[in-house]
């Protein structure tokens, strides 16, 4: 799950990370109530901060969603004047916000982060995540702060240091002093780095989050390390015993099929292509998308109907796949083990009955009871293409793009 | 032969009084499996099917010599589990269990990775000798003994391998599907080490996804030790960037983990490696003729 920069840097702060001091405002008319309580803190210069979950917010630009007219380049503002800050924010809240993330229908602003702006000399990178191939997190900080770590990765790989923490033994004030001096830190920001550090971790360890990138770190004119920016993702396995993170879920930045297709335990993806697919498990719904793709569609979506499927399950995927306009076939393909197939296909023929799905319907059943399955389909009169093997949905999803 | 697992193998089910436990260990039974005892605390002294439930699997072990796990209790308490087996003695692990956090498999793994156990899972399928004994919950009939090993992150894309292999008369020695998580006990690299060894196979289809590097690290050692034909597929081609697809374990982050790139390292490693899911049966029997 993801969550927005002014969530994440609420949870910071509450595990004593220092953080860029600001708050969030949902209507403009919160303005000026916002900056008057930063000013009360001693602020006098503020950065505008529009909250999306995509990142290069900084160079995206906005764009009114009616007009389509651009209103202002740039998603993050810094100003020392607060009428400028203003101004910047009525320009952001309720517009469309595009950055190289988002695509090219953007995503709509609707929460804005008034911050502090701060002055700093130096800008870093840090971040936290599990590496797989040794099942430990690793911290990996870089001088290169301000910049996509995958390009100083692809580019300057030394210039990226990583630590690995043992999860029995924790964090420890040498693995704080060891990047520290590995970016180049001394005196006080060297200092205040190393108390920095293992909060920063525990705040990571103890609310199950999966990523926690802090692009840019600053050291501030004087020498202190602040986290400008903050992007956290959590383990969603983890979820049930975080319910102060699960607070956090912004629906309005999620996929309304997608949140759809959880309420009846369905695992959707939607995707842009032509040919909708309904699968059970997650390894055989990628399989089939790729197989999608080698018969000429393109996928359009992936949906793993898990391990029960039944009536009910097949007809929620059906209405959720051909809410998308775009479907133009639909291949089934369940590989019924502890599922009997025949009852999957009385599923898939009440379904059909009951929406009235127009699209073709290739439907490949294999396992238990396969052959009673292609009888009930075969007799339903229902325009069903039946295959048998893998290979065969293939080639009939072919057959109906082209007809 | 086969690997990890046959017909001597005693097993104790964790959580065997649950619904998942109690349907797949009757499943279990029904195919061969040498189940010994069930573990569900607080209800020690039970019994299911004849098969005596005890507290802890401590008690299993000393009173029923039971080797190996099958783990089935809900995901908050599964590391526990796994612990739990691990110090009792038990040297065959397999977690069937879905959606345990990371950071507990964290701690788990790097608890167990140099003691003398094996874990296979968590969230997999388990694992099946064709014709002797199946830890899991994968369908025992489309399964044929013969010599050709199975190793796999998928559930049913495993399914789907093997009954293409079955359909084309070509068995199996041991199919083991290691899990669809971020952190597993053993990795592709480790299944194919024993298949490696093992006489009785002559032949070893591997199954990735996309996400993380295992399969490139097994491909790798292929290229270095394994002469038997191995053929190989990657799920998730056309899988965004970015997004987990079902399993917690398949996304590609940073432009890492994509299924072109394992492909890829694949084939340079000598592996016959196939475009479509569709094929992988008739590409092992392919590369056992020109063997």
């Amino acid at each position: 799950m993801k969550i927005h920069e002014f969530q994440a840097k609420e949870l910071l702060k509450n595990h004593g990370v220092a953080v860029q001091d600001g708050i969030a405002i949902k209507k403009l008319s919160q303005f000026d109530k916002a900056v008057g309580a930063l000013k009360k803190r001693g602020i006098n210069q503020f950065v505008v901060k529009s909250q999306i979950h995509a990142g290069g917010r900084g160079k995206g630009k906005l764009y009114d969603p009616k007009t389509k007219e651009l209103v202002l380049e740039g998603g993050v503002k810094f100003t020392t004047s607060e009428k400028k800050a203003k101004e910047y924010a009525e320009k952001m809240l309720g517009n469309i916000l595009v950055t190289i993330q988002t695509g090219a229908e953007g995503k709509k602003v609707k929460t804005l982060f008034i911050t502090e702006g701060l002055d700093y000399k130096t800008e870093l990178y840090l971040s936290i995540l599990l590496d797989r191939g040794v099942s430990k997190n690793v911290i990996m900080a870089s001088t290169e702060g301000g910049v996509e770590i995958e390009k100083v990765a692809d580019e300057t790989p030394e210039k990226i240091i990583k630590v690995w923490i043992d999860p029995a033994v924790g964090i420890q004030a040498f693995h704080a002093r060891e990047l520290g001096f590995g970016l180049g830190l001394t005196g006080n920001a060297f200092k205040d780095f190393v108390k920095f550090l293992p909060k920063l971790y525990n705040a990571y360890e103890k609310s199950d989050a999966s990523m926690l990138e802090i692009n840019p770190l600053i050291i501030t004119n004087d020498d202190r390390i602040v986290a400008l920016d903050a992007k956290m993702n959590f383990d969603d396995n983890a979820l049930y015993r975080h319910p102060e993170i699960l607070a956090y879920r912004d629906l309005d930045e999620e996929d309304p099929l997608e949140i759809e297709a959880s309420k009846f335990s369905l695992n959707y993806i939607k995707l842009d292509g032509n040919v909708g697919c309904m699968v059970n498990g997650a390894g055989l719904a990628m399989a089939t998308m790729d197989i999608i793709k080698l018969a000429g569609g393109e996928p359009a979506n992936f949906l793993d109907v898990g391990g029960g499927a039944n009536k009910e399950t097949v007809a929620n995927g059906f209405k959720i796949i051909l809410s998308d306009k775009n479907v133009k076939a639909i291949l089934i393909n369940i590989f019924g083990g502890i599922v009997r197939c025949d009852r999957v296909a009385q599923g898939v023929i009440d379904a059909v009955n009951e929406i009235g799905v127009k699209v073709p319907v290739v439907v490949r059943l294999e396992g238990t009871n396969a052959e009673e399955a292609g009888v009930l389909l075969v007799k339903s009169g229902l325009n069903f293409e039946v295959a048998k093997t893998l290979q065969e949905a293939a080639e009939k999803v072919t057959v109906v793009l082209k007809k | 032969m086969s690997i990890l697992l046959d017909k001597k193998t005693r097993v104790v089910v964790q959580g065997i009084t649950g619904s998942e436990g109690s349907f797949h260990t009757s499943q279990m039974i029904e195919y061969g499996t040498k189940v010994v005892a069930g573990v569900t605390p607080g209800k020690g002294g039970t019994d299911f099917q004849g098969i005596h439930i005890y507290n802890t699997v401590s008690e299993a072990v000393k009173n029923q010599k039971a080797d190996a796990s099958a783990i089935f209790v809900p995901p908050p308490f599964a590391a526990d589990a796994i612990l739990e087996a691990v110090e009792a003695g038990i040297k065959l692990i397999v977690c069937i269990t879905e959606g345990i956090p990371a950071k507990d498999m964290t701690k788990v793994f790097n608890a167990i990775k140099n003691k003398d156990v094996r874990l296979i899972g968590p969230n997999c399928p388990g694992l099946i000798s064709p014709g002797k004994a199946k830890i899991g919950i994968m369908p025992g009939f489309i399964h044929k003994k013969g010599k050709v090993g199975v190793v796999s992150r998928s559930g049913t894309l495993t399914y789907e391998a093997v009954k293409q292999l079955s359909d084309l008369k070509i068995g199996q020695s041991t199919c083991v599907g290691i899990g669809g998580d971020p952190i597993i006990g053993s990795q592709f690299i480790d299944v194919i080490k024993l298949f490696n060894d093992d006489p009785g196979t002559e032949g070893i289809v591997m199954i990735g996804e996309i996400g993380g590097s295992a399969e490139e690290e097994a491909a790798a050692y292929i290229k270095k030790y394994v002469k038997k034909p191995v053929v190989g597929f990657i799920a998730g081609r056309t899988a965004p960037p970015g997004r987990r697809m079902g399993h917690a374990g398949a996304i590609i982050a940073g432009g890492k983990g994509t299924a072109a790139e394992k492909m890829k390292v694949m084939k340079k490693a000598g592996i016959h490696v196939v475009e479509s899911p569709a094929e992988i049966g008739i590409a092992m029997q392919k590369a056992l003729l020109n063997k």
